[in-house]
């Protein structure tokens, strides 16, 4: 699979994406999705100062990268595909049948989130919405680097990783 | 009395304990502890993280150190520098960079220039020699 991974994670385009991952993975090009960034040509350019030259960036939004998701799958070199938050990965699972596999790979604290991970912390609502992508198939676990434990959800809601 | 006396600190931010970790070496050898103050990403979101870049502004800082020019902690910077252009951001911060700034007697900004080509220079492969005897 070229997309060889659909993260979320709030930092985005980030030393864990571009070194801890890209490396062993040899990423050839990421797809940071988020309405934000897609509509602002200076955080787009902040992304891509830590970008390697060999590394692709494409920036989309969510319409756009379901639209143009066939295409990025159908690359023949490996990248990744990022959100910074549940929700965009959420509606990207929800309008893409093909996409039934997503790593939680940081969602940092911030007031009304409970800590679940070293890096995972969650609202009632995000824990929500996590319950109901994988209901609908999608598997879902938590991994911050390649080295880690891979986590699957339900053990990572239940705060099991963090005893 | 210090010739450094009166430059605002400067602030190196990294992932984990990097800021911690380097700022310590630089006190073991230069004895000095004003120079420099410190922070860590750790748990914290690209937001969080501008915040305490702004706070750190807010008090007087106008170089900053990052670790990684990929990381969120150097976006934080970025994004803190929009708004504060008298800021100097410098990203792939080393030990040398740190101690030719520690050093140095011009304003914040031309320490940083200074310090960040003594940096270049002191990286360096070295490989061992047969011996010609």
């Amino acid at each position: 699979m070229p997309i060889e991974l659909h993260r979320i994670d709030d930092r985005l385009i980030h030393g864990q994406v571009v070194v801890g991952w890209g490396q062993p993975l040899e990423l050839r090009f990421l797809v940071l999705v988020d309405d934000e960034v897609a509509a602002s040509e200076w955080e787009q350019e902040l992304y891509r100062m830590g970008v390697p030259s060999d590394m692709r960036v494409d920036f989309v939004s969510v319409a756009q990268a379901v639209e143009r998701y066939a295409a990025f799958a159908a690359d023949s070199k490996p990248g990744m595909l990022l959100t910074g938050d549940i929700d965009t990965m959420a509606r990207l699972c929800a309008a893409l049948p093909a996409l039934r596999r997503v790593n939680l790979g940081g969602v940092h604290h911030r007031a009304g989130r409970t800590q679940k991970l070293r890096y995972i912390f969650l609202t009632s609502a995000e824990e929500a919405e996590l319950r109901a992508m994988a209901a609908t198939g999608v598997e879902i676990s938590a991994q911050d680097v390649p080295a880690a434990r891979v986590i699957p959800l339900e053990a990572v809601l239940a705060g099991e990783a963090l005893a | 009395m210090s010739e450094l006396t009166g430059r605002a600190t400067a602030l190196v931010i990294g992932h984990q304990d990097f800021a911690a970790g380097i700022v310590s070496a630089v006190t073991a050898i230069t004895g000095r502890t004003d120079l420099f103050r410190t922070m860590s990403n750790y748990g914290l979101d690209t937001r969080a993280t501008e915040a305490m870049v702004r706070d750190a502004i807010a008090d007087g800082v106008t170089v900053i150190f990052s670790d990684l020019p990929a990381g969120s902690t150097t976006m934080a910077a970025r994004r803190a520098q929009q708004d504060n252009p008298g800021v100097t951001v410098v990203t792939g911060v080393s030990l040398p960079v740190l101690l030719d700034y520690a050093f140095a007697t011009g304003t914040g900004e031309d320490a940083a220039d200074v310090a960040v080509a003594k940096g270049r220079a002191a990286m360096m492969v070295t490989r061992s020699s047969a011996r010609a005897d």
